[in-house]
């Protein structure tokens, strides 16, 4: 099974439960009377993962171990239990695993800020290029620094250097 | 026979590459024309015999030869021919071997069309062949698909039933055409290294490779999404599975290179940069395809029980994206900084595309590999699932899409932000009314939709401004707008529709949240509503097909009491397999779709899951939109190229060594 898995996955059918691919995942038989009651179980179940299955929620399975969580969930709303205290009380039986959204902690520091510090990287590196080149496009009152005669220099050559460039 | 002919085939091409890798670049390193001209001979050869060997493979699985291994264990007699054939690339080994056949596929168009100078393309194409033996060893050594079986099985396992479906015969070797189709430019840019020389010239003769795998991937991208749509039994279009971020992580790269390349060709700045995305676009290809074939992200614990193909493929791509990074560690500074340009630029803002898309590229690799890396170090288990991509990529993308139109109108060198703004306030203001509209007739829920929804038609509308702009620029005389639009270069066109694109798909995935949906048991002559839709559960039906038995239930579609239309879920049973497989019925209305699934009778009815997805069409459809602009961006440097040899252009520009 887990092979045929496997290539299922590698065709980019993704997400493919190991023994019940294709169906309903939420069967009729499941859902509240309450409709907001419900549609916090839809919300929290699209937050976590089937343990069974590669990278699909709760929400998504068909697998039982889905249903069987989608049920307790559904129980424990009923119960009057808050959104916070289900995931947790879930975090304490099966770990941080069942999170699709991983807690921002130490360990997981790096990959929440990843985006962020490529972004602040590439500002700075263009904000210093840009500040270099500054002193030589702004002003045309204070004399040039030999700092900045050297740059114009070279800007000056390395705009005529490549002789057939176009100047759109 | 025929297999054996095969596999001596896939041998001998194995020999080839290595003469295609090794000798041309020995005569670029000494200057030796003759040695250089192997070069195309060998590439050329290489196809001919890879593709010999894939033939053979076809041959066997078309005719049920379960002699074979993989035949016996991906079809059937029963399978109908056409899937016989896409099977061949159902399989883990034929799937290797599509690889490398669309690999050497582009090596010999190389061979054929590639300009930018003798000596580069001799040693691009020394690295293909590099490529090329690399992976058709990894093919001979650990996964051949002409093994035998003896004494041979007479009926076969049959293929996944999820994979007998037109889907396969589309989406994979699209996706492999873009995913390989970078190869090109990895490979140009490795030439570029060596010889270090690296200029316009050099970006003139990888952009139409670049924008041909960018347009096949896309197209890959798009069909492989319309698939797990369908098949999937609850209208999910992105998972953001590892698989599918594996596709993904080369788009962005590759979308930011083509970006760049315009600035360096333009305004020969970005040199260094340009060359990191063009190893980078390829280098995610590699990493993806050793994600997808190790089997390291199904489990770690499968990866280790068998770990010689991962390995392989491990050792493969340290080689190539090692020695590919360390080359260009080395040569890169010596790279001549272009001229330095003002922020408020279209080169300014085309850097701070390139940073979102990067970035975003950087949260998917990371994002993908974060769980595996934490696990192998500290032991602790996470997973970073859809709500993680969603938010970060999401953020992101909300910055490419502000500033995309901003970027478009403004000038080279230095613009004037001022005038745009005034320019795109119609755009802005036309953008944030449609999605007040839109959003009122949803309650203004959930917020993310609206946001997206005005950022969407904001990119769309900025498209046609900017069009219209250059067609209408010179006045509104119908003679003089005709005449200006027909002198618009490819190039604008190109721009237009994959701009256009990117925003119609973008509309279409805010519009998910803005669905429908009904959970419910019915049994006939019951009726479920969804959106504006009833739907009447009418008539049952068993239909029996090649190799699998169907229940079909028949659904009448009403709005208002007026029959607009059917729509007929099944479930079909896969006797070889035992296997059930739930077919979604789906039927489009204006550019929106009503999906129904139904699962196995039980004692209250049958179970039914139904939604109306407004605008879901226009997900592929801008999917579609934007590769047709890639597709005119190609044909209109084919044309660039065919107007330079006509006039025959002097000497490009050499860079410094």
């Amino acid at each position: 099974m887990r092979r045929r898995a496997q290539i299922a996955a590698a065709l980019a059918l993704a997400a493919l439960c190991l023994a019940a691919p294709a169906a309903l995942a939420v069967k009729p038989d499941e859902v509240l009377p309450d409709k907001a009651l419900e549609a916090r179980a839809r919300a929290l179940s699209a937050q976590l993962r089937c343990l069974v299955c590669q990278n699909e929620s709760i929400d998504e399975s068909d697998a039982s171990f889905a249903r069987d969580l989608r049920l307790m969930i559904r129980r424990e709303l009923v119960a009057g239990w808050s959104d916070a205290r289900i995931v947790d009380g879930l975090v304490h039986d099966y770990g941080q695993f069942i999170l699709l959204r991983p807690r921002f902690e130490p360990a997981t520091w790096a990959l929440w800020g990843a985006p962020a510090l490529v972004v602040a990287f590439a500002g700075l590196a263009v904000a210093l290029r840009a500040r270099r080149s500054a002193p030589a496009s702004s002003t045309d009152e204070a004399p040039l620094g030999a700092a900045e005669e050297a740059e114009l220099r070279r800007l000056i050559d390395g705009a005529a250097a490549p002789a057939g460039r176009e100047l759109t | 026979m025929t297999v054996e002919l095969g596999h001596f085939a896939l041998a001998l091409a194995l020999g080839l590459a290595v003469a295609q890798f090794v000798v041309p670049l020995w005569g670029a390193l000494r200057g030796d024309a003759r040695l250089m001209s192997v070069a195309s001979g060998a590439a050329t050869g290489q196809f001919v015999f890879v593709a010999l060997a894939f033939g053979a493979l076809v041959e066997a699985h078309a005719a049920s030869d379960f002699s074979v291994r993989n035949v016996y264990e991906n079809s059937h007699t029963l399978k109908p021919l056409i899937y016989k054939i896409t099977g061949v690339w159902g399989s883990h080994e034929g799937s290797m071997l599509l690889w490398i056949l669309i690999l050497a596929l582009f090596g010999a168009m190389v061979a054929r069309g590639a300009r930018g100078g003798e000596a580069i393309r001799s040693v691009a194409l020394s690295l293909q062949g590099a490529l090329g033996a690399a992976f058709i060893a990894f093919v001979l050594a650990t996964s051949d698909p002409f093994q035998r079986l003896w004494p041979a099985p007479r009926e076969g396992q049959d293929l996944n039933p999820l994979l007998q479906d037109p889907g396969l015969a589309i989406h994979p070797p699209l996706l492999y055409l873009g995913y390989v189709g970078f190869s090109v430019a990895f490979s140009f840019a490795g030439a570029a290294l060596i010889l270090g020389r690296f200029d316009a010239a050099w970006t003139r003769a990888v952009r139409p490779w670049a924008l041909l795998a960018w347009t096949f991937l896309t197209l890959g991208i798009a069909m492989g999404s319309y698939w797990a749509y369908y098949t999937l039994g609850w209208g999910g279009f992105w998972f953001w599975d590892p698989v599918e971020n594996a596709s993904l992580m080369p788009w962005l790269a590759g979308t930011a290179f083509l970006h760049s390349a315009i600035v360096m060709e333009k305004r020969e700045a970005l040199k260094v940069w340009t060359v990191f995305l063009a190893i980078l676009a390829f280098s995610l290809s590699l990493l993806g395809t050793f994600l997808v074939r190790s089997g390291v992200l199904t489990s770690v614990h499968a990866f280790a029980e068998d770990p010689r193909r991962g390995v392989f493929i491990l050792a493969i791509e340290a080689f190539f994206i090692g020695g590919a990074f360390a080359l260009f560690a080395l040569r890169a500074p010596a790279l001549k900084q272009g001229a330095i340009f003002a922020p408020l630029s279209r080169e300014g803002f085309l850097v701070a595309n390139n940073v979102l898309l990067f970035a975003a590229c950087v949260t998917v690799v990371v994002g993908t590999l974060y769980p595996l890396v934490l696990q192998a170090t500290t032991g602790q288990k996470i997973t970073v699932g859809a709500p993680y991509f969603n938010t970060l990529v999401g953020a992101l993308f909300a910055g490419v899409c502000l500033l995309l139109p901003f970027g478009h109108q403004l000038a080279w060198k230095r613009g004037d932000l001022l005038g745009v703004t005034q320019r795109l306030a119609v755009v802005a203001l036309a953008a944030v009314a449609a999605a007040l509209v839109l959003g009122a007739a949803h309650g203004f829920a959930p917020a993310t939709s609206v946001i997206a929804a005005g950022l969407a038609i904001f990119v769309a509308l900025g498209a046609f401004l900017e069009i219209g702009r250059r067609a209408f620029g010179g006045g509104f005389s119908p003679a003089l707008v005709i005449a200006r639009t027909r002198g618009l270069p490819l190039a604008a066109w190109a721009a237009f529709f994959a701009h256009l694109g990117f925003g119609i798909g973008l509309l279409g995935v805010a519009a998910t949240g803005w669905g429908d949906e009904a959970i419910v048991s019915l049994r006939a002559g019951d009726t479920a509503h969804v959106g504006p839709y009833a739907l009447h559960m009418a008539a049952f039906d068993t239909r029996k097909g090649a190799n699998f038995t169907a229940d079909v239930v028949r659904f009448d579609v009403s709005e208002g009491g007026r029959a607009v239309a059917t729509v007929s879920p099944a479930r079909r049973h896969y006797p070889v397999r035992n296997m059930d497989v739930a077919q979604a019925g789906i039927v489009t209305l204006g550019l929106g779709q009503v999906y129904v699934s139904v699962g196995a009778p039980d004692a209250s009815g049958i179970p039914v899951r139904a939604f109306w997805k407004p605008l879901v069409t226009l997900i592929w459809i801008g999917g579609l939109v934007a590769a047709f602009g890639g597709a005119l961006g190609f044909a209109g440097t084919l044309s660039k190229r065919r107007a330079r040899k006509v006039f025959a252009a002097a000497p490009l520009p050499q860079a410094a060594e």
